[in-house]
């Protein structure tokens, strides 16, 4: 048979109708599964929005839950918000600067083998499940304490560590080492460089990473459970003292024999997925936007 | 149909610049570095090896020689630049004006202050044109007349008429070659004692690169350099003293660079005492 025979027959003869067939079942199972991710994506949303809506209102975010009364008095979850609020700016206080300093030391300053290990010890540390971390944070602070939402705030702390270190590497080492070079060759201490020359190009994605924890981290609830969850039904912001928060309201409100209240729990739920869905937004558009900086900067 | 049978004769004429200073007779130049039986290893593997040559003051001193010679492993040896580099190792001795900057005891930034460079693609920050100047003056606190120094760095470095009413547009606005030159202003804003050049020119036009030429010629009367090129006639062009790199190769394939030959620029190009330094400059091999 000729090389270049380009007879059906031939091209039978080499098995080509079986490898087309083969080639367009695999086809179809990739797009299937890419249809399903983004299908329950779909469902989800819809469903929340379909029970959660009815009962949005402003009354939501700015009443705080009434206690037991016969009469229907208008009433929402302004406590959990405010609560939220503050446990996850309190964990972003505290994970954005060890995040990033955590990073900064893996891909600057250690070595590579010191770089590996920590590096699996933060993806460790990611998938450690948030039920183990509120049972920890719980054994550490609360025990003997009595919760509050320092300690809640730290176990929502641990869960963004991980992901702020590993975001603020993977910009870290897009900068180019020339400009590293550049610095040090001025005669510049390690140090200043980094700060100076270095970290300033990654502030985009820095910033980017950050949003996409927050998101990840308002919507906990295990690790709030045994750390934040006794709580009163005013709007506090004091962190000394347990804080109600969106996902254990909505937990609790789950559990309750009163409509109305699963009622609140969708529209709080669907608040909650709006604010995540928006901060993602948000945070591929700086990440988009920086990328296209860094790009420049080349 | 006859086969046309054409010959043709590529030569490579250097020119070496006959209206140069004659150079002192090397007793009595003052050396800034002295090397020593340097071998430069990375990740064991020797880059070169047993390299043994004097830099002199306000010379331009060229290191030539083909790719992979070691000549960028050479330069980066003289500012503890390959400190950077995990894998890397050396041995043998570089006094710098008698200290040896080898010796884990010297600090690499306290070296680095004095032995500035400027690599082979321009890297300015991505800051303004202004302050990527004076970035490095005020970090090393040369914060009095500020201004005054950014001024004269850029003028010293030709870029001034060309930026003076734009310095705080970004520096990445800047063509290659007004970037590379940037780069030289900020590398000698800083005042070091030598200018390590690692291939300036190897990225930019005839044009820029003839500026940059220039410019190290006016300024070798503050500063020693040292440049890397794998342009022979920029190094016939600028240099003072030219050091040929080679590559020898082992009986088991490995390869490493050596110093084959170092001298006046003039023997160099005219009357080489090598064979293979010979063969390069007459462009029979490279």
């Amino acid at each position: 048979m000729s090389a270049h025979s380009l007879t059906k027959a031939s091209l039978r003869a080499e098995g080509l109708p079986r490898r087309r067939a083969v080639n367009r079942m695999m086809e179809s199972l990739a797009w299937l599964a890419a249809a399903v991710a983004v299908a329950i994506l779909g469902v989800v949303v819809y469903s929340v929005a379909r029970r959660g809506a009815p009962a949005l209102s402003l009354d939501l975010i700015t009443k705080t839950p009434a206690s037991f009364s016969l009469t229907p008095v208008k009433q929402g979850l302004a406590n959990a918000f405010a609560g939220t609020l503050v446990l996850v700016g309190l964990a972003t206080a505290m994970a954005l600067p060890s995040g990033i300093l955590v990073a900064v030391y893996l891909t600057e300053f250690a070595r590579p083998a010191i770089r590996s290990a920590v590096g699996l010890a933060l993806d460790l540390l990611n998938g450690v499940p948030a039920i183990v971390i509120g049972i920890f944070v719980f054994g550490l602070f609360v025990v003997g304490h009595g919760q509050s939402a320092l300690a809640g705030s730290f176990a929502l702390a641990c869960l963004m560590l991980p992901l702020v270190a590993r975001a603020t590497m993977e910009v870290l080492v897009l900068v180019p080492s020339s400009l590293r070079e550049a610095g040090l060759a001025l005669g510049v201490p390690r140090w200043r460089t980094t700060l100076s020359i270095v970290l300033p190009q990654t502030i985009g994605g820095i910033v980017t990473g950050t949003v996409l924890a927050v998101a990840r981290v308002a919507g906990e609830t295990a690790p709030l459970l045994f750390t934040s969850s006794l709580v009163g039904t005013k709007v506090s912001w004091n962190p000394q003292h347990a804080l109600q928060s969106v996902p254990v309201a909505i937990f609790e409100l789950a559990e309750s024999p009163d409509p109305q209240d699963h009622a609140r729990a969708w529209a709080a739920a669907l608040v909650l997925l709006l604010f995540i869905l928006f901060a993602s937004l948000a945070a591929r558009w700086l990440a988009t936007r920086s990328r296209s900086r860094m790009g420049a900067s080349r | 149909m006859a086969a046309t049978a054409m010959s043709i004769t590529i030569e490579r004429t250097v020119q070496v610049e006959t209206h140069r200073h004659p150079m002192p007779p090397r007793e009595r130049l003052e050396r800034i570095f002295s090397v020593e039986g340097l071998d430069a290893l990375y990740g064991g593997k020797p880059a070169i090896k047993n390299v043994s040559m004097d830099v002199y003051k306000n010379l331009v001193t060229a290191i030539i020689g083909p790719s992979g010679c070691g000549k960028s492993t050479f330069i980066r040896c003289l500012n503890r630049m390959n400190d950077l580099i995990p894998s890397f190792s050396q041995t043998g001795t570089i006094r710098y004006h008698g200290q040896d900057i080898t010796d884990p005891g010297v600090d690499p930034v306290a070296v680095r202050r004095n032995i500035g460079m400027v690599f082979q693609r321009p890297n300015p920050f991505p800051k303004s044109i202004r302050d990527n100047v004076a970035w490095g003056l005020k970090v090393l606190g040369m914060k009095d007349n500020l201004d005054e120094r950014v001024e004269r760095a850029l003028t010293q470095a030709a870029l001034w008429d060309e930026v003076k009413d734009r310095l705080k547009a970004s520096a990445l606005s800047l063509s290659g070659g007004q970037q590379q030159r940037l780069c030289i202003a900020r590398a000698i804003a800083v005042e070091p004692d030598v200018v390590l050049m690692d291939e300036p020119a190897s990225a930019l036009d005839p044009i820029a690169t003839a500026a940059i030429e220039q410019l190290m010629h006016s300024l070798k009367s503050e500063y020693s350099f040292v440049i890397v090129t794998h342009n022979m006639q920029q190094a016939a062009r600028v240099a003072d003293m030219t050091a040929f790199f080679s590559i020898s190769r082992g009986e088991e394939g490995q390869r490493w660079g050596e110093l084959v030959e170092y001298d006046a620029t003039e023997k160099m190009f005219t009357a080489p005492a090598d064979k293979r330094t010979e063969d390069y400059v007459t462009g029979r091999f490279g």
